[in-house]
């Protein structure tokens, strides 16, 4: 996955043997799914080393997941581009998710898994702060979440562009694209696809049940979809 | 403006297009064209606009990103249906038609906060240290 991955947790048991097993599963993901690393198995897959029976079950969950989500965005989720396989839009969420399961099993009531930005909360109302795009060490809103999943999409980073997939054009007019769903799972995939559809993307989440999102355009205006306000921290 | 707006502006136009067809058969009401191509009615001082009842399908119009044809349905002398036989086949759109109604959605500056948050989201480059801080977190659970 190639990022760094911060784990919180309070209470359960064994809390040591719980670290080791969340972390030895990220290693695993990480050994699948980097496009960073030549072995990983997508990048085997991109160098057309690996047959389709050959795939583990983790990569065609992925793939198929892929297809749905690209059928629920007409196309604005695509994890293709020229030819090249690239799941990150949806494996970090499905993988975060997936170890929250791990502390859940674990019997840990109260925690937060952030990777990459992306975060799945449990347990109680946890501050999150979207970060400011265009001063990336303040805070533009502070949210208070229980239970779901938190995802940021954007482009201010250093050489990170995104394209739509259905005209290959780079989207430059909207910079960040927060969306809270109900796992970290579904708010990083709707993420992914809404970010590419650009200013669109606020309308996308609107008509998207049980989503909210915070669009923040290149010229640091925001837009929120109407049930947003509800997770708004205010200081009083 | 955006997609939407355009959208509800081309979807304005011809609705009052088709009523200006329907009203171009009383010859007391009086009818301007500005300039922007939009026809809009002035209603006459002694009567109120009204429309006969039945069904009217419009012409196809140009609503700048595709054509859009609608059939207004009036009865009791009021616009009580309108159906698209034709709107361009564009996601935003189709978005606009489905819904009856798009609230408008809150917009506002943006502004830094004093409050002291537990976690923070926002877009990240990848990076390549994850070994590192996946062993130092690995130290601390220890």
């Amino acid at each position: 996955m190639g990022m760094p991955i911060t784990v919180e947790i309070s209470g359960g048991s064994k809390i040591d043997k719980v670290f080791k097993d969340l972390f030895d599963y990220f290693v695993a993901i990480d050994r699948k799914f980097s496009p960073y690393k030549a072995s990983s198995e997508v990048s085997l897959i991109n160098k057309g080393k690996l047959n389709k029976n050959e795939y583990s079950l983790d990569m065609k969950k992925i793939l198929a997941k892929s297809q749905e989500t690209k059928k629920l965005t007409r196309g604005y989720f695509n994890v293709y581009r020229n030819n090249r396989l690239d799941p990150s839009g949806l494996v970090k969420g499905w993988a975060i998710w997936q170890a929250s399961k791990i502390l859940s099993k674990a019997g840990v009531k109260i925690f937060y898994i952030e990777a990459g930005g992306d975060i799945q909360v449990g347990g109680k109302k946890w501050k999150i702060g979207i970060k400011n795009p265009f001063n990336p060490s303040e805070i533009v809103k502070v949210l208070k979440v229980d239970n779901q999943g938190v995802a940021t999409s954007g482009t201010y980073e250093r050489g990170n562009h995104i394209y739509s997939p259905i005209d290959d054009r780079k989207v430059d007019e909207i910079i960040s694209l927060t969306v809270i769903g109900k796992n970290i799972y579904q708010a990083d995939r709707f993420a992914t696809a809404a970010f590419a559809m650009g200013k669109d993307g606020i309308n996308f989440l609107e008509e998207l049940n049980g989503f909210e999102g915070y669009m923040i355009d290149s010229s640091g205006l925001a837009t929120s979809t109407s049930g947003f306000e509800k997770y708004v921290y205010e200081n009083n | 403006m955006n997609k939407m707006w355009k959208f509800l502006l081309s979807l304005v136009t011809v609705l009052v297009f088709v009523v200006y067809i329907l009203e171009s058969r009383k010859p007391q009401q009086s009818i301007t064209t500005p300039s922007a191509g939009i026809v809009s009615l002035t209603p006459s001082p002694q009567a109120a606009l009204s429309l006969k009842d039945g069904s009217y399908t419009g012409d196809v119009t140009d609503a700048y990103y595709g054509n859009v044809q609608i059939r207004a349905t009036i009865s009791s002398g009021k616009i009580t249906n309108v159906e698209f036989l034709q709107y361009p086949n564009d996601r935003s759109t189709s978005v606009a038609i489905n819904s009856q109604a798009m609230p408008l959605l809150k917009q506002e500056a943006i502004s830094a906060q004093t409050a002291q948050v537990d976690i923070v989201t926002g877009a990240t480059q990848t990076s390549m240290a994850f070994k590192a801080s996946l062993q130092s977190a690995l130290n601390q659970a220890q």
